[in-house]
């Protein structure tokens, strides 16, 4: 099996292919606008309030979309954990919302049925709204860090750390769980009606606030492709796809990953707490082990390799889960594990991998083809996913043309296609 | 006493995790397939187990544990054949793949039994316990020792001794090599994740004993079937062992020495991983090889 | 210029159809209201998948039997009940999603719904903010009172507290406490502890539990190490099971430490195998066995619907027992508007399976006989104390001189 995945160049694994004329250069941007007009303008004004507010939700989970995006689909790292960063993230700013409404000297309702009398000084700093925002970021951010070095020094990567970040998940749920008088238990923090000023039962101020979830998933999605064709995205493919020839090269991989983990955590972080008003609660339900899945198989559906598949992918899943369950209550989990499965076994790079086959097919049309692309199994997932089994790497690997795969429009200016050899002067 | 009474709790505890774990040290282990479904097939086994009650008594509990195998086995190699051997080489895709599959089995199974419990009654010499000097030692939890050594034995000497273990063994090892001096590697894949799927289907007739008999049983056991696994090192039968064993013993006394210390032994056994994998990133045992990763 | 933006023919066309298939699902004929047209339609609302659909199924089901009765009985207002069902997925914020749904694209006249408080507490600004009814049929911790809430299961003062009376009265002097790890059992420990300290009960200890754990051997070498008179288990779903099948093969009989279970009924019993749990104690309001020519009739309709194997519990009576108290408030008003329906319901008084139960308008909740029922080996309950009339509720627990420090 893995003679034919050695003759064809890694296509999808990357970035992507190349787009060859200056229309197709274009095309990018014109979608970005075009969705976000669709988004900004036309979906407030065709959609009930009702409707808007889930397709917020799904634009919060687009954020974190990103992010996975970023730490998986480029790094290679498999993150199980993601809800546990949309959770710090959403508590941040649940804990201020609820400072604020309980008013100053007041207590959050929770904390009255739960017979807390006095305010626990874990609240108190988040009284403060500027110290609550930087909480948003500042928390996934130090736990992503603090475990990111940990793990990653320790080179525990592939199914290791996907059983591990699931593990946090597991373990976050029942910390938050267990601490009621702090958290809100199992109920979590509910029912919030101001957001910074926005009276959240106001359909006005409700659109108001998934203009700026929209805003800030557009920021999250230039950030992040910026990100992944800087130097620093390259370095992050290159590990990857190889972390061992990464390292003899001089650099840490270890810091790439925790830097992309982190970033893909700030970003968890800042959804989750736009999540908060836009949905109107916070519970352990959304953070634990099945949470976080359901974010990652957006993106999986999506695909990986495409920022703009992860966020079409976390769009659509969410999508699908109301139709579905609003279609069927009885049998919507049929549907919705038969999509997983059937995107997964027909479509492994997701929705997004087949458009590429499709734009491929198009044009191998116009010249004679001189590869399968439309291979069934694609050929560079091995690597992407950080842990190749010992049969399939080894033949591959070394055969494997990295640089070749690499779109034109990715690599720098200066022409220089390998990724580290472009500088030497410092480790990442 | 009540520390000795502990001990023989943590080793029942970890006689449990050895159960759920076995199977997933070699699909997850040898494979690579980081199956999700693998509790769904633990919730297999406990309904032949409940569906054997009518046939055959009480005592189905110990007819099942057969059936169960071949029920759960077959139910992985379908899964196997039709789609899991599509993602070998991709481990992080059939984690994926087999939640979509266990969410599936999970309503189905709720469609064929029903949402609520089923009961699965023991055997009559199930029942009581063992008093050794105070240490009370119930005959369910000696029965799940005893049937978690006894997988553990027989594995062994399946891998050791017998020709198709030795392949099996061969393939975890070195895939190509295998492969290129005749293995048919392929079909020691099949037979691999039948065996994997198999033995979840008997620990799911030994979860009845002890535990719910439901839809969602397979949920409840999933994390720390995993944990057992990443910690004793991939596809290490004695790293399985001394893994399932100590972190049940740790659970049992953190949770006794702690008031209301359930969960906070459940972090406190996430923290230890975390910490153990910081000495070694491999888990316990690893298979030593001059390759790089 | 973003060039690596590479696959936006994706994300366009999934927002597209995301904008055109919402678009679409406003449904045009919803917008007739609840009340015009021929039926009427209701919202069911229950977990039908995830871990809780253990226990909310059967809700569900009785839901169904009483709206099919109502029916076949002429409907309400002359039009007949038409139930929307939609699936809660053990999930909270699913439960404010769906019941948002319920309100807003299909605009029932109410809903019916919720098991986990935090479903409840998850629903309950969707309904205040929508001025939307939801009738909660499960018994639950008391301390809340939403004006637009129905609470037709047992607040703390009809089920904790009778409960705390029987064992007493049996002479039990300590006692120790049970739970899963959220807020009821929380909080109606924080009752019992307050309840024991003016009572001359000693707690010997309190262990809390995740929600689906399976392992007890340790929690029950500490009962054994504490030998209290009594457990009071709060454990919800399939815990008990494991708690149960792990206790009695540690030796513990029911004679030696009875336990009182406020979370286990008959479908309960089924799932542990009444041989495990026969002889502990259970606190409702309703029991399959419960004598009355309406249970009957009710027991007889739910086995001739759903299978002679079925048993009947609590939360499914309690769930039955809202549709009506529903329909009646309706017959009552004349209309299905909101606030002539709170207003309406209002000492309703109705002949249900537990017997009569009445509305009380002060806080919505309902007025229902305490009952304290012994496990018998052959899965029924059997009551063996009731309070004698129904309880009038009392969520704050404001009639209870030793519960001022609660709330």
């Amino acid at each position: 099996m893995t003679g034919a995945v050695a003759t064809v160049p890694d296509r999808t694994a990357g970035p992507g292919p190349a787009p060859l004329s200056r229309s197709r250069r274009l095309a990018g941007p014109a979608l970005f606008v075009a969705v976000g007009l669709l988004l900004v303008a036309v979906a407030p004004a065709v959609l009930s309030p009702f409707r808007l507010d889930l397709l917020g939700k799904y634009l919060c989970y687009a954020i974190v979309a990103v992010g996975i995006g970023l730490a998986w689909g480029r790094g290679g790292m498999l993150t199980l954990g993601q809800g546990v960063f949309f959770g710090l993230g959403g508590y941040a700013m649940g804990m201020h919302l609820k400072l604020r409404e309980a008013g100053p000297g007041g207590l959050p309702d929770f904390m009255v049925w739960s017979g807390v009398e006095s305010l626990p000084a874990l609240w108190r700093p988040f009284a403060n709204p500027v110290f609550a925002l930087a909480m948003v970021v500042l928390l996934p951010v130090t736990v992503a860090v603090l475990l990111g070095l940990l793990v990653f020094r320790q080179r525990v990567r592939g199914a290791y750390f996907a059983v591990l970040s699931q593990a946090l998940a597991a373990a976050f749920v029942i910390l938050l769980v267990g601490q009621q008088g702090l958290t809100g238990g199992t109920n979590g923090l509910t029912n919030f009606q101001m957001f910074y000023g926005l009276d959240l039962y106001q359909p006005g101020d409700k659109r108001f606030l998934y203009l700026v979830v929209v805003a800030v998933l557009g920021t999250m999605f230039l950030l992040a492709w910026q990100l992944s064709r800087s130097r620093f995205g390259q370095l992050l493919v290159a590990v990857r796809d190889g972390e061992d020839r990464v390292r003899f090269l001089g650099y840490e991989p270890a810091v790439v990953k925790t830097i992309a983990f982190a970033v893909s955590a700030g970003m968890a972080g800042i959804a989750g707490a736009l999540f908060v008003p836009m949905v109107g609660l916070l519970s352990p339900a959304n953070l634990g082990i099945v949470a976080s899945l359901e974010l990652l198989i957006g993106v999986a559906i999506g695909g990986r390799f495409s920022l703009a598949g992860a966020v079409g992918g976390a769009l659509l899943v969410n999508y699908a889960k109301t139709i579905f369950s609003e279609e069927s209550a009885d049998n919507w989990i049929y549907l919705q594990g038969a999509m997983f499965v059937i995107v997964m076994i027909w479509a492994p790079r997701g929705l997004a991998g087949l458009a590429a086959d499709a734009r491929a097919a198009v044009r191998h049309r116009r010249r004679p083809p001189s590869r399968s692309v439309a291979a069934p199994i694609p050929s560079g997932t091995p690597s992407a996913n950080g842990s190749a089994p010992p049969g399939s790497a080894d033949p591959v690997d070394p055969a494997r043309p990295v640089d070749d795969a690499r779109p034109a429009d990715q690599i720098e200016p200066t022409g220089v296609p390998a990724v580290a050899a472009q500088r030497g002067e410092e480790p990442a | 006493m009540a520390t000795l009474n502990q001990l023989v709790i943590g080793a029942s505890i970890g006689a449990v995790l050895l159960l759920i774990a076995l199977g997933l040290t070699f699909t997850f282990g040898q494979m690579g397939v980081i199956n999700m479904a693998h509790g769904e097939f633990i919730m297999a086994g406990a309904y032949t187990a409940y569906l054997l009650q009518p046939l055959v008594g009480t005592q189905s509990v110990l007819v099942a544990l057969p059936v169960a195998f071949a029920v759960a086995g077959v139910l992985g190699l379908i899964l196997e054949r039709l789609a899991i051997r599509h993602f070998y080489g991709r481990p992080l895709d059939t984690l994926l793949l087999t939640w979509g599959i266990s969410l599936i089995l999970q309503q189905v199974a709720r469609d064929i039994f029903g949402a609520p419990n089923v009961q699965v009654r023991a055997p009559g010499w199930l029942t009581g316990g063992l008093d050794l000097g105070g240490v009370r030692l119930p005959y369910n939890r000696v029965f799940i020792m005893v049937l978690a050594v006894g997988c553990v034995v027989a594995i062994w000497l399946y891998l050791t001794r017998m020709r198709h273990g030795r392949r099996m063994r061969a393939v975890m090892q070195n895939r190509q090599l295998a492969a290129v001096s005749g293995v048919a590697t392929e079909r020691v894949d099949q037979l691999t994740f039948f065996i994997g799927s198999g033995l979840a289907g008997v620990a799911g007739v030994a979860l009845t004993l002890i535990g719910p008999v439901g839809p969602t049983l397979g949920t409840n056991y999933i994390v720390d079937a995993f944990l057992v696994v990443v910690a004793g090192g991939l596809g290490q039968l004695r790293g399985a062992v001394i893994a399932a064993f100590a972190l049940g013993i740790l659970n049992s006394f953190v949770e006794f020495w702690v008031d209301n210390g359930a969960s906070f032994a459940k972090v406190v056994v996430f923290a230890v991983i975390i910490a153990f994998l910081q000495l070694r990133p491999q888990g316990m045992f690893v298979v030593r090889t001059r390759a790089l990763s | 210029m973003p060039r690596g933006v590479r696959k936006p023919l994706v994300m366009a066309v999934a927002a597209a159809l995301l904008l055109s298939a919402t678009g679409c699902a406003e449904d045009p004929t919803a917008a007739s209201g609840a009340g015009s047209g021929s039926t009427i339609k209701v919202g069911i609302l229950h977990s039908l998948s995830g871990t809780m659909a253990i226990s909310e199924v059967t809700v569900r089901d009785a839901e169904l039997l009483a709206i099919e009765e109502i029916n076949a009985a002429g409907g309400v207002l002359g039009k007949k009940i038409e139930p929307v069902v939609e699936d809660g997925a053990s999930d909270w914020p699913t439960f404010a999603e769906k019941a948002q749904k319920l309100i807003s694209q299909d605009k029932v006249a109410t809903v019916f719904g919720g098991w986990t408080s935090a479903s409840r507490k998850a629903m309950l600004p969707v309904f205040e903010r929508n001025k939307a009814l939801l009738w909660y049929p499960v018994q639950y911790e008391g301390l809340e009172s939403s004006p637009y809430i129905f609470y037709t299961g047992a607040t703390t003062n009809q089920q904790i507290v009778p409960g705390l009376d029987y064992l007493k009265e049996q002479g039990k002097k300590s006692i120790f406490l049970v739970g899963s790890d959220y807020v009821f059992p929380r909080t109606a420990n924080k009752i019992i502890k307050a309840y024991a300290a003016a009572n001359g009960m000693t707690v010997l200890g309190e262990e809390y539990t995740p929600l689906g754990h399976t392992e007890y051997s340790t929690v029950v070498n500490k009962l054994q190490q504490a030998k209290p008179d009594a457990v009071f288990n709060t454990l919800n779903g399939d815990s008990n099971v494991a708690f149960f099948k792990q206790l009695r093969s540690s030796g513990i009989t029911a004679a030696a430490m009875p336990t009182v279970s406020v979370s286990v009924a008959e479908e309960e019993v089924v799932g542990i195998g009444p041989e495990n749990v026969a002889g502990h104690l259970v606190a409702w309001n309703y029991y399959q066995t419960t004598s009355g020519a309406r249970n009957d009739t009710f027991v007889k309709a739910f086995k001739g619907k759903y299978g002679a194997a079925k048993v009947t519990s609590d939360p499914m009576e309690a769930g039955y027992n809202a549709v009506y108290l529903w329909a009646e408030s309706v017959k009552k008003a004349g209309s299905v508007e909101v606030e002539a329906v709170k207003k309406a319901s209002a000492g309703i008084s109705l002949e249900t399976p537990e017997g009569t139960v009445t509305i009380d308008g002060e806080n919505q909740h309902v007025f229902k006989t305490a009952r304290i029922g012994l496990v018998q080996p052959d899965g029924q309950i059997k009551e063996v104390w009731n309070s004698g009339k129904p309880i009038k509720p009392d969520p704050y627990l404001k009639g209870y001189p030793w519960a001022t420090g609660l709330s």
